[in-house]
C-alpha cells in the first residue's frame, strides 16, 4: 500500500507552544522543542517524518502557525471516468 | 423651494431631518420628544427610505447610531434628559472614535427621573462632556421652532466638517409647541466612500477600523491631542451668538434657548421703564462666546445670567466677564419657566439692589 | 527518542532541503493571508480566540466576501480582533455589539455583517442587546464564545460559569444559590421567532474545528439569502491562563464539564425547523 507522505512547516516566531497540536497529532510526529523562540515560547517541532498531511495540527492551532503539505502518490493510476449530470468522477487505484 | 407650515418644535425637526436626507434614526420613547420618533415613523421611510427604528432602550440607540455612524451614513438619534444620561457612554466613545452624528435633547426638569416640563439643567451634561474623557460636541441651542429645524441641517453640515457629534440642545417647551416654521427643500440622500468609513474592505486597501482603544498611553495622548486640536479648531470658527440691543446697554442679560425669548420681553419692560437692558443669546453653548462677553463686559455695569437650572451657564458667563463687572444670576427648577416680568424685579433687586 | 529530541533547527533545516516536498503544489493548508493579518496574536497559548478567528477569515476568503463583509469587535479578550482579521471593523461599547452591527446592516442591509462577542459582553451587560437583537430578526451573525468567565480583566465569574466552578470572584465555586445559575443564553434565543438559525459549537478538536467553519459559512449564506433572521453561533471555549491549566488540560476539562452542561449541536435551523 503506497504511504501518503506529509509535512509541515511551523512559523516558530507565531508558535505559543501550547501542545494542542501535539494531542491532535495522530502520527505523534510532534514535540516540543527545547529552544525557544523571540518571545519566550518553548516552539513545537516536528521530530519524527510519518507526517501524512491530514491537516490536524493546523486546524487545532490557535496562532495560524502551521502549513501543511501533501504529496500527491504518483503510483495511483486513472482506471475509469465516469460522468453524470453534476460532476465528472475520476476513479483511481493503487498499483 | 422652501414651503411655509406651522408645526411643533420636534415635528419641525423631525421633517427637517427627512428634508436634510438622513439616512436613519435610532431611538426611544421619552416625554417631551416622543413626537420625533412618531413623525419619523409616519413620515421617513415612504418618502425618503430612511431607517427609522425604535431601539429598546437609549443605551442601545446611541449604539446603534455608533454602528450605522462608523458607515459614514447621515444619522441621528433624540431623547430626553435621563435617556440622554444613558447615551453619555456611546457619545464618548463615537466622540473619541471620531464619529459625525447628530443628537438632540429636549432637556425635561431634573434631577432624577424629574418632571417632563422644560428645563435647562442639562447644560454642564451637554458642554462639559457628560461621559468619560475629555472630548467635546458642538452643542446648538435653538429659540424658536425654525431654529430647531435649521440647527438639523446646520448640525450635519457642522457633523462631517468635524467628523465629531453634534448636539441640539433644546426644550420640552420649544419641542411641544407650534409656530410657524419655513422648511427648506428635499435634498437627496447622497452616500460616499469617506475613506475612514467601514463599507467593506474594497480592494487595495487593508481594513478600516472604528475604534476609540488605543491601549498604549502615548497613542491615546496622540488621540487626545488630535481631538484637542479639533475642538480648538471649533472654538476658532463656530462661535454663535444673537445680541439684541446691546451696543447702548448698561446691563445685559446672558440666557439661552426658550429662556433668551422671555429675556427679550424682561429687556423690553426695562427700556419702557428707562433702564437699558440688552440680550445676549449664546447660539453655541460649545464653542462658547466668551469673547463677545468679555468686550460687552468692558462696556455695562454688570450682567445678568438667566436659566431654567441652579446657575450652570452662570460659571461659562463668570469666566468670560472674569472680574471686569458683577454678574447675577436668576434661576428656576424642576421645569418651572420664569416669567418676564419676575426676571426684570431680580434684575433690578440684585444689579441695581432696589426696587424690592 | 531521547536524540530526536535533541534535534536542533539546523538539522531541521537540512532535511527539509534534502527532500522537501514543502511546495506551493503540495501545499493543502495554509492560514489565510487576505483575511488574516500575517501577525502574532496576543491572546495566551491555546486560546481559542485564535482558531474561530482563523475559521471565520478562511469563510470570509472562500465566499470571496471580504469586500462585503462588516464585524463589529466586543469589549473582552478578542477587543483587538480588528488587529487580526483584515476586513473592515468596529469596536462596540461593552455588551453593545449587536446593537451597533444592528446599526450597521440596517443602512448598508446588502453587506454582511457579524458581531463577535464573549459571554461577558453577550450574557451579562448585553443581555438585554443580545435579545432584542434576535427577537427583531436582525439579519445578521452573532458569533458568541463561550468560556465561562472573563478573561480580560483576570478570570472573573462570568454569566455563564459553571455551578461549583472556581473564578476570582467565585473563589469557594460558584454557588447558585446566592449567585444564580449558568445563563444558557444560546437555549433561549433559539426561543424567540427572530432567530433563524442557532448552534452550539467548539473548537478544541480538528473535527469540531470543521463543523464550526460550516456553521458560520452556513451562518452567512443564510444571511445572503435574508430568509430567515438572526444567526447564532455559540463556541464553547476554553481559557486556560483563567482556568489555570495548560491548554491541553483546558480542553479536557472542557469536554468533561463544559460540554455535558453546554451540550454541542443545532438548536435550531432556518425555516423555525428546531431540533
Amino acid at each position: 500500500m503506497a504511504k501518503v507522505k506529509g509535512d509541515i512547516i511551523i512559523d516558530i516566531e507565531k508558535c505559543k507552544g501550547c501542545e494542542l497540536c501535539i494531542e491532535a497529532c495522530s502520527q505523534k510526529s510532534l514535540e516540543t522543542s527545547r529552544q525557544v523562540n523571540q518571545k519566550g515560547y518553548l516552539y513545537i517541532v516536528k521530530i519524527e517524518d510519518n507526517c501524512t498531511g491530514c491537516t490536524n495540527c493546523a486546524l487545532v492551532c490557535p496562532e495560524g502557525a502551521i502549513t501543511v503539505y501533501r504529496k500527491t502518490d504518483k503510483s495511483k493510476k486513472q482506471v475509469a471516468k465516469i460522468t453524470n449530470i453534476t460532476k465528472d468522477t475520476t476513479v483511481t487505484v493503487n498499483e | 423651494m422652501s414651503e411655509l407650515k406651522l408645526m411643533k418644535g420636534n415635528e419641525a425637526l423631525a421633517e427637517a431631518a427627512i428634508r436634510v436626507g438622513a439616512d436613519a434614526y435610532f431611538g426611544y420613547p421619552i416625554t417631551p420628544q416622543s413626537e420625533v420618533l412618531e413623525y419619523l415613523s409616519r413620515e421617513a421611510h415612504a418618502r425618503t427610505g430612511m431607517v427609522v427604528l425604535q431601539a429598546e432602550s437609549e443605551v442601545a440607540s446611541i449604539n446603534m447610531v455608533y454602528g450605522a455612524a462608523g458607515t459614514g451614513k447621515k444619522v441621528f438619534t433624540s431623547s430626553s434628559s435621563p435617556g440622554m444620561s444613558l447615551m453619555q457612554e456611546g457619545i464618548s466613545y463615537i466622540a473619541c472614535a471620531e464619529l459625525p452624528c447628530l443628537l438632540v435633547n429636549v432637556n425635561r426638569g431634573g434631577p432624577g427621573l424629574g418632571t417632563i416640563q422644560p428645563g435647562q439643567g442639562d447644560y454642564f451634561q451637554s458642554v462639559k462632556g457628560g461621559g468619560h474623557g475629555d472630548y467635546k460636541m458642538i452643542v446648538l441651542a435653538p429659540s424658536t421652532v425654525q431654529e430647531m429645524a435649521d440647527f438639523v441641517k446646520l448640525g450635519f453640515e457642522l457633523a462631517y466638517k468635524y467628523r465629531n457629534p453634534i448636539l441640539i440642545l433644546t426644550d420640552g417647551a420649544l419641542g411641544q409647541m407650534m409656530e410657524k416654521v419655513e422648511l427648506f427643500s428635499q435634498q437627496d440622500r447622497t452616500f460616499e466612500d469617506l475613506g475612514w468609513n467601514i463599507i467593506g474592505r474594497s480592494n487595495g486597501r487593508d481594513s478600516n477600523v472604528i475604534t476609540s482603544l488605543h491601549l498604549k498611553a502615548d497613542k491615546m495622548e496622540e488621540i487626545n491631542i488630535r481631538l484637542q486640536k479639533k475642538y480648538n479648531e471649533m472654538r476658532k470658527n463656530e462661535v454663535r451668538y444673537e445680541t439684541v440691543n446691546c451696543d447702548d446697554a448698561d446691563y445685559i442679560i446672558v440666557a439661552y434657548g426658550l429662556v433668551a425669548r422671555i429675556c427679550q420681553k424682561s429687556a423690553q419692560l426695562a427700556r419702557d421703564k428707562g433702564l437699558k437692558v440688552g440680550v445676549i443669546r449664546p447660539i453655541t453653548l460649545f464653542p462658547y462666546p466668551e469673547e463677545v462677553i468679555n468686550n460687552y463686559a468692558d462696556k455695562v455695569k454688570g450682567m445678568f445670567v438667566v436659566e431654567m437650572n441652579a446657575g450652570q451657564m452662570l460659571e461659562d458667563v463668570k469666566l468670560s466677564v472674569n472680574g471686569k463687572v458683577p454678574v447675577e444670576f436668576h434661576g428656576r427648577m424642576g421645569g418651572v419657566v420664569p416669567q418676564p416680568e419676575e426676571i426684570l424685579e431680580k434684575l433690578e433687586e440684585k444689579l441695581l439692589g432696589g426696587s424690592k | 527518542m531521547n536524540e530526536k529530541r535533541m534535534l536542533d533547527d539546523q538539522h531541521f533545516e537540512q532535511m527539509i532541503e534534502e527532500e522537501s516536498i514543502c511546495t506551493t503544489d503540495n501545499k493543502v493548508y495554509e492560514a489565510p493571508l487576505d483575511a488574516l493579518y500575517d501577525t502574532a496574536m496576543h491572546y495566551c497559548p491555546g486560546c481559542g480566540h485564535g482558531v474561530v478567528h482563523r475559521i471565520l477569515a478562511e469563510v470570509i476568503e472562500e465566499m470571496g466576501i471580504i469586500k462585503d463583509i462588516i464585524g463589529v469587535a466586543p469589549v473582552g479578550c478578542s477587543v483587538l480582533a480588528y488587529n487580526y482579521l483584515n476586513i473592515d471593523m468596529s469596536e462596540a461599547a461593552h455588551g453593545r455589539a449587536s446593537a451597533a452591527a444592528t446599526g450597521i446592516k440596517r443602512v448598508l442591509p446588502e453587506k454582511y455583517v457579524f458581531s463577535y462577542q464573549g459571554d461577558g459582553d453577550l450574557a451579562a451587560i448585553g443581555t438585554g442587546e443580545t435579545i432584542h437583537t434576535c427577537n427583531r430578526g436582525e439579519n445578521i451573525l452573532i458569533l458568541f464564545i463561550n468560556n465561562g468567565i472573563y478573561g480580560m480583566t483576570g478570570g472573573q465569574m462570568a454569566p455563564t460559569t459553571l455551578p461549583g466552578m472556581k473564578s476570582t470572584t467565585s473563589p469557594f465555586g460558584r454557588d447558585v444559590e446566592t449567585m444564580g445559575a449558568p445563563l444558557k443564553i444560546t437555549d433561549l434565543v433559539a426561543q424567540l421567532p427572530g432567530t433563524a438559525y442557532v448552534t452550539r459549537q467548539s473548537v478544541h478538536k480538528p473535527g469540531n474545528v470543521r463543523k464550526t467553519k460550516k456553521a458560520i459559512q452556513k451562518a452567512l449564506e443564510y444571511q445572503k439569502n435574508g430568509d430567515g433572521g438572526t444567526c447564532f453561533v455559540e463556541v464553547v471555549s476554553n481559557c486556560p491562563s483563567n482556568w489555570k491549566m495548560t491548554p491541553v488540560q483546558s480542553n479536557k476539562w472542557m469536554e468533561e464539564n463544559m460540554l455535558p452542561f453546554y451540550p454541542l449541536g443545532d438548536l435550531k435551523k432556518p425555516n423555525g425547523k428546531e431540533k
